[in-house]
């Protein structure tokens, strides 16, 4: 410890931020301890090997490629082996090759798979080959692929089963259903078949865990998921032990379509907008590795680089990393004038962890010289400048002259469409000229098949047209005739402010979310959540829990919630002494759970919240989401 | 008038007790009757007049308690009766000689029938038993063929044709049957020679020891639990054995060689002494292990009636139980015992009388450490008695004995005089249930509550529930729930008062399923009462079943949905689309959100023809177009793509959206120009953007055709010049590149040529476009050529702070020194300024 600090006070430069960061180390010890969630991962371990023994003898594992991370992480190949699971494939929805009598498929309830299973099956027949065939369904099988089956003719030849792993602990404060259709099954198709699910996982948590005293929520699917969960309170038996938490929050994703769609800076989000994490894990390619080959690295809390910088703005990061890399220099430099015994100590003790350290902060840094690389450039800096403009709400006709040239350049599909609806959304819509002509020059860089994405989009309300019949409209058309474009653009953007009761900007206004501008921001020593957003914009999803919180409930934030849609709630719930113990490290958990995804940054938010305020948060969600995630899956331009 | 009267007799190691005083009244007594009575103090049906097959006379089926109190009575109106009985659950079984069985409740209503089939009802039945096991109520037949047919459960019928007895000329002697090994096998005499038949063979067998005189076996019965067997033999002699003829137990001549009326086990579980009764016409003999025969005079034509642990004798008149004498009571109540609990009750006796004696006999029992053994005699002595006097008399010895135990566990006793209440009052001549303490244990607590429930005696079950402390859910929960089932059947009051009389009482009984109830009431015919019953139903989704039943399906679905189990939902969607007409179908989902977003995910995977018949319906062009666009990229022809395309255009007019019809247009013609050109030039063009047309056809220098469409398709100047600037840098064709730029005043300005130039390394040509930039790019531009000076001196001429601060940002401190100050001094009088 001495020597870093030494070494900190040489490079004076730096230290403000190592300091930063130390400050938040000892607050964080502070902090209420977290249940154990490993729990979880074991107790869906022992029902996927007790479901693996139904069905007895050596069989062929088929799984969902989307379960194939999640499972990786409950029950390794070895597990599995030992279990008599000869052959792993992955569900490709195309003809086998298996040679097995028997056929286990482990399956995300989808008509579409369990159609394939039941092709398999007919095929089989036709063939004259018999095998048995066993699906589980997880985390729960549904009626309608029961159906498939029947009117495919196979339902007796299958059996069926249910593995309910609802919940995957992807770190010590993130809890992830692993369901990304979660989102569009919900909110853009209306089917509410996870609903259920998301009120199983709650039960399951809380069954394990204890009970909740109070609820509070916000959204259409949030309400439906208190109810769901409720019911099944009532069901099942009343266990009165002390909680482990004391408040959860709900809320829907389309409370906030703002934050998800703004570009992540905060370092953990910035990996998953780059490289993607899946299931807790990234895979650095060469780029990053300077190396052949890519390394695929668990990102959470057991790494101990990446636990000090996840949280970081990414302006901050490589500073640290240097720093970081210099105090493991003089960690190794150690060695030099040790005697025999010393060095065996160092050997014994410090060098494996040294090592292991050495080994992250290499790709760490890797990571953020690729980021930085790419981020650093103008395109991004401009790229971020409109995105603030917009939440701002200045400089609009530049902000869509600069998406038009985004969009004719073909820069990027996806970074286009989340422009299109950021615009949207901060300015309720887009004047039916700009909606006209954006949507005519995507296609015609995209391709006809994106009128379903914009079909999508719009029925989400991320993506419209104003409502003809405005009188701006009109008027603004009398005012192009007469002076020149540039003029009419800025007309246009006085008139929206003045006319349009924009939801966002009303929002924002009401919650503070958009700090002045003009003010200076020290990302080093952020001053509230707006810092995951380059202190440009405070995330209005952690804004609500915030203000929530605070308040134990809705009372003062009736305008808020009517401009949100309604649909809020708060229930205070069972037991009533928990209020008695308020002090309890319980009390000062919070399980915050997003439905339809939450992203890195709102994460990095929630735990900045919870250092001001002395509490934590869980984050339990469908799944992680980002800007990329959130708008493939309205996407509608493939089969 | 004491009914239940316990009158106990000894004879020998027996005894008989007097249950009732038979309530009935019957003219001649059980003579001419067909008579069953259910085991465990079960209901007696008696046929009567069944001898007589005179179409004008039909019999007459009556069903009694076992106190004799009539619980049913109708004219029998099927075919000929072979034979009575009952199932364990008190459901009465009347096999016809056809082989059809008719079931009926013991309220006399009929419930089903069952055919023992074709084989039976061609041959006819000769004789037919009905026996229980573990998996439930069986009945056996033999047929005039001379062929057992056999089904182990009724409920579950699975017939089994048993082999055929080798030399059978003739009905055999006697025949039972026996349940061994987890199977029904029959046993049969044909003279004497013997034959067990299972599934697959008929094996001859012989007991160990048959005494040799005898030249058949005339009478054979089988204990309660299926492991003893007693043969009687035409020479008087009854032979008593294992039941697996693997053990003689003893041989007894009773010395009478008619052939008997019936023959019953007699004895209890665990005991050693083995007993079997033979009754003749008004005689009664009991043949045990030794020589000697215990005989007496039957008054009346009776039945026997074989139990766990004893044989009830039912007469015209009376009702009574015989059995060994349980080892606790003979203990205690023999003559001059010296058993510590004949001691502890004499001392109890002294003890009332006040007298010092109570303390003599109480320290012999110490002294002999024998007081605990004592109490627990008393207890389990009080347990067989029938009689509440003697009960009351053994249960104060012993509560007095443990007085004198430090530490004896109450548990025993306590539970006795639980047991011992609910026993007094169903055996009461009322509800005439004469249950031992055994067969109680037996039969457990929740039988009998379900008998109870049976007989529609609730308030005595709940009474029972409430005093057992049975748990409300398998308590008084379900006996309401039984109440309230018969309630609904009553058909003289009016849905209202039913309703209510259901709802204040199942009020708040906890785990009441009340769709149960409701199905009830719709299956005798009410359906407003079961939906009013299905009101009071909490969980939604525990109503949908039966108002599917019940054809209410607008309701079912609004259920289903406000249950938020789209599972439930989906059950009643896919019921509905069979059961109605696809207009009414679609009209109901119409006005259901949720339903038609979940039918139409189906739809999407299995039935895309009907998503588009869900769109037509609702005339929702929009959407159709959508679905026609789908279609259409799905399709690999270029002919049916178009076409798909065509339709989308119709039905987007038809929406009133012309910007997707306009569009749509667009692509049809964009899809003819690629195709034809693929024709001309070979490349690879069908399915692209038109982005991504115009990329290709300017990187393989089609500008003409590119050119095209650059008009054609109205493509905007920005991105056309974007395209082309980009195309002519890749191909480094700097000569058309620079005659490009100066074909008109350049749309998109001219930084994007210098950064083209740059990103294609060549600052050559990036510099020949500097000097076009706008004032407001030209930093930007000298920075991208690397021109320092340049963008100093543009940033200083514009007094713009920032720019200055990006140029000196990328100024170096050792080559650009003198620049570096000249920007700082600008940038302190821009900052002034």
């Amino acid at each position: 410890m001495s020597t870093i600090q030494t070494e900190a006070a040489v490079y004076s430069a730096v230290q403000s931020v190592v300091g930063s960061l130390h400050m938040a180390h000892t607050e964080w010890k502070d902090a209420p301890g977290l249940p154990d969630f490993s729990l979880l991962k074991r107790l869906a371990r022992d029902q996927l090997i007790f479901l693996l023994e139904q069905l007895p003898g050596k069989k062929d594992l088929f799984i969902d490629a989307d379960l194939m991370s999640p499972l990786d992480r409950i029950a390794n190949v070895t597990i599995l082996k030992q279990h008599e699971v000869d052959k792993l494939y992955k569900v490709e929805l195309k003809p086998i090759v298996s040679s097995s009598d028997q056929l286990c498929f482990l399956i995300r309830p989808r008509i579409q798979t369990v159609k394939w299973i039941s092709d398999l099956v007919n095929a089989d027949k036709v063939a004259g080959r018999f095998r048995r065939y066993k699906i589980i369904f997880t985390p729960q099988k549904f009626y309608a692929c029961e159906t498939v089956l029947e009117e495919q003719g196979v339902y007796g030849d299958v059996t069926t089963d249910e593995w309910n792993f609802y919940i995957l602990p992807l770190d010590d404060d993130i809890l992830s259903l692993e369901l990304p259709e979660f989102f569009r099954d919900n909110f853009l198709e209306g089917d509410q078949r996870w609903v259920t699910t998301a009120g199983s996982a709650l039960r399951l948590l809380q069954s394990v865990y204890g009970s909740f005293s109070k609820v509070y929520g916000i959204g259409r699917c949030a309400k439906m998921v208190y109810e769901s969960w409720r019911e099944l309170m009532e069901d099942g038996e009343q266990r009165t032990r002390q909680p482990e938490f004391a408040k959860v929050f709900l809320v829907d994703r389309d409370v906030d379509f703002v934050t998800p769609l703004c570009s992540q800076v905060v370092y953990e989000g910035l990996v998953d907008d780059l490289f993607r994490i899946k299931c807790g894990s990234v895979e650095f390619g060469p780029d990053v590795t300077s190396s052949d080959k890519s390394i695929k690295v668990m990102l959470n809390s057991q790494d101990k680089v990446f636990s000090e910088i996840r949280n970081e703005h990414f302006s901050n990061v490589f500073g640290f990393l240097s720093q970081k890399a210099k105090n493991l220099q003089t960690a190794y430099d150690k060695r030099r004038g040790m005697d025999i015994q010393q060095m065996k100590a160092f050997v014994a003790d410090e060098l494996k962890g040294l090592k292991q350290e050495h080994r992250l902060l290499s790709l760490h840094i890797g990571a953020s010289e690729s980021m930085m690389k790419k981020k650093t450039k103008q395109d991004f800096q401009e790229l971020l400048k409109t995105e603030h403009s917009l939440l701002e709400g200045f400089e609009i006709r530049e902000c869509i002259t600069y998406i038009e040239e985004h969009i004719n350049r073909q820069v990027s599909m996806i970074d286009s469409l989340r422009l299109l609806c950021l615009l949207s959304i901060t300015e309720n819509g887009l004047l039916s000229k700009d909606y006209r002509s954006l949507k005519a020059q995507y296609l015609q860089s995209y391709g006809i098949e994106h009128l379903l994405t914009f079909a999508n989009l719009r029925q989400l309300g991320l993506l419209e047209e104003q409502q003809a019949g405005e009188t701006l409209t009109v008027m603004e058309s009398k005012v192009g005739k007469l002076v020149n474009d540039k003029t009419v653009g800025k007309l246009t953007d006085a008139f929206s402010s003045l006319a349009k009761k924009s939801n966002f900007r009303a929002l924002s206004k009401r919650l503070a979310l958009v700090p002045k501008s003009g003010e200076e921001y020290d990302l080093r020593v952020p001053r509230d959540m707006a810092y995951v957003f380059s202190g440009a914009y405070i995330p209005l999803s952690c804004k609500l829990i915030e203000q929530v919180l605070e308040r134990d409930g809705w009372t003062g934030m009736e305008e808020v919630t009517r401009m949100l849609n309604g649909q809020e709630f708060a229930v205070t719930g069972g037991s009533s002494s928990s209020e008695a113990r308020s002090k309890t490290d319980a009390q000062r958990i919070v399980l915050v759970m997003f439905l339809g995804g939450c992203t890195f940054s709102e994460i990095s938010a929630l735990r900045f919240l919870g250092k001001e305020r002395g509490c934590r948060f869980i984050v339990v969600t469908t799944a992680i989401t980002n800007s990329s995630r959130l708008l493939e899956a309205l996407l509608d331009n493939s089969a | 008038f004491v009914a239940y009267r316990g009158q106990t007799e000894l004879l020998g190691p027996l005894r008989k007790i007097e249950l009732y005083e038979m309530g009935w009244n019957l003219k001649d007594g059980l003579r001419e009757c067909l008579v069953a009575a259910a085991p465990y103090g079960g209901p007696i049906a008696l046929l009567k007049g069944h001898y007589r097959r005179s179409p004008s006379a039909r019999p007459q089926l009556e069903i009694y308690s076992s106190s004799g109190l009539p619980l049913a009575s109708f004219p029998w109106k099927s075919g000929v009766v072979k034979q009575l009985g009952w199932t364990v659950s008190d459901d009465l079984l009347c096999v016809q000689e056809d082989g059809t069985v008719l079931v009926y409740d013991l309220w006399g209503g009929f419930k089903r029938h069952f055919s023992m089939g074709n084989e039976v009802s061609q041959s006819q039945v000769l004789e037919t038993k009905i026996f229980h096991s573990p998996y439930g109520t069986g009945v056996a037949i033999l047929t005039g063929a001379l062929r057992f047919t056999l089904a182990t459960n009724i409920d579950d019928i699975k017939l089994r044709r048993l082999p055929e007895v080798p030399g059978l000329q003739e009905a055999p002697s006697c025949w039972a049957v026996l349940t061994q090994d987890r199977q029904s096998k029959v046993l049969v005499a044909n003279g004497s020679q013997l034959f067990i038949l299972d599934n697959t063979a008929c094996t001859p067998v012989t007991p160990p020891g048959l005494s040799p005189q005898a030249s058949s076996i005339v009478h054979m019965c089988v204990s309660f639990s299926y492991k003893y067997l007693a043969l009687l033999t035409d020479s008087g002699h009854v032979w008593m054995g294992t039941s697996n003829l693997k053990e003689k137990l003893s041989e007894v001549d009773t010395k009478i060689k008619t052939p008997p009326k019936q023959m019953a086990w007699c004895r209890r579980p665990k005991s050693q002494q083995p007993s079997a009764v033979v009754m003749w016409d008004g005689l009664l003999i009991v043949v045990g292990e030794c020589k000697e025969t215990i005989q007496y005079h039957l008054d009346d034509d009776s039945v026997l009636v074989p139990e766990l642990d004893g044989v009830r004798i039912i007469s015209g008149t009376h009702h009574e139980l015989l059995q060994e004498v349980p080892g606790a009571c003979e203990e205690i109540f023999k003559i001059a015992s010296m058993a510590p609990g004949a001691l502890l009750l004499e001392a109890h006796k002294e003890y009332e009388k006040e007298s010092q004696k109570a303390d003599e006999y109480l320290r012999e029992i110490k002294e002999q450490s024998l007081l605990s053994e004592a109490v627990r005699q008393c207890v389990e002595a009080a347990g067989h008695e029938h009689e509440p006097e003697t009960q009351k008399t053994l249960l104060r010895a012993a509560s007095f004995g443990k007085c004198f135990l430090s530490n004896f566990p109450p548990e025993q006793f306590v539970s006795m005089c639980r047991d011992l209440r609910v026993l007094n009052a169903v055996r009461d001549y009322t509800v005439g249930i004469p249950l031992t303490h055994t067969q109680f244990k037996q039969m457990t607590v929740q039988v009998l509550i379900d008998r109870l429930v049976y007989r529609k005696l609730y308030p005595l079950a709940i009474e029972v529930c409430r005093y057992l402390k049975t748990p409300e859910y398998q308590g008084v929960s379900r006996v309401l729930k039984h109440w309230a089932c018969y309630k609904v059947q009553q058909k003289e009051e009016s849905d209202e008062v039913i309703a209510k009389a259901v709802s204040v009482k199942l009020a708040d009984a906890a785990g009441i399923s009340y769709s149960e109830i409701a199905t009830k009431a719709y299956e005798s015919g009410r359906t407003e009462l079961a939906i009013k019953l299905l009101e009071f139903e909490p969980r939604s989704g525990e109503q949908v079943p039966l108002l599917l039943k019940m054809k209410k399906s607008p309701l079912a679905l609004s259920k289903a949905i406000e249950s938020g189990d789209t599972d439930l939902v989906y059950t009643v969607v896919m019921y509905l689309k069979n059961e109605l007409n696809r207009g009414d179908f679609f009209m109901m989902l119409r006005n259901q959100p949720v339903a038609l977003s979940l039918y139409k995910q189906f739809c999407k995977h299995q039935e895309q023809d009907t998503l588009k018949d869900l769109f037509n319906q609702d005339d929702d062009h929009e959407e159709l177009g959508n679905f026609y666009v789908k279609a259409s990229y799905k399709d690999q022809r270029l002919e049916a793509r178009v076409a798909l395309l065509q339709s989308a255009v119709d039905e987007y007019y038809k929406a009133k959206n012309d910007f997707s019809a306009k569009t749509t247009e667009d692509e049809m013609r964009l899809l003819r120009f690629q195709r034809k050109l693929e024709e001309e030039k070979g490349e690879q063009l069908v399915g692209f953007s038109l982005h991504d047309t115009m990329t290709t056809l300017l990187s393989v220098g089609l500008h003409k055709h590119a050119e095209q469409l650059y008009k054609d398709f109205r493509v905007p100047d920005k991105r056309f010049w974007w395209l082309k600037l980009k195309a002519l840098a890749e191909k480094e064709d700097w000569e058309e590149l620079e005659k490009f730029g100066k074909t008109k005043k350049s749309p998109v300005g001219y930084l994007p040529f210098v950064e083209v130039c740059i990103k294609h390394h060549n600052k050559y040509e990036a510099k020949k476009y500097v000097s076009k930039v706008t004032p407001e790019q030209k930093v930007k531009a000298h920075l991208a050529v690397g021109d320092m000076e340049g963008a100093a001196e543009a940033a200083i001429e514009r007094r713009n702070e920032s720019e200055i601060s990006t140029v000196l940002s990328r100024c170096s401190a050792t080559t650009d020194h003198l620049l570096m100050e000249r920007l700082n001094r600008a940038k302190a009088t821009a900052v002034k300024k």
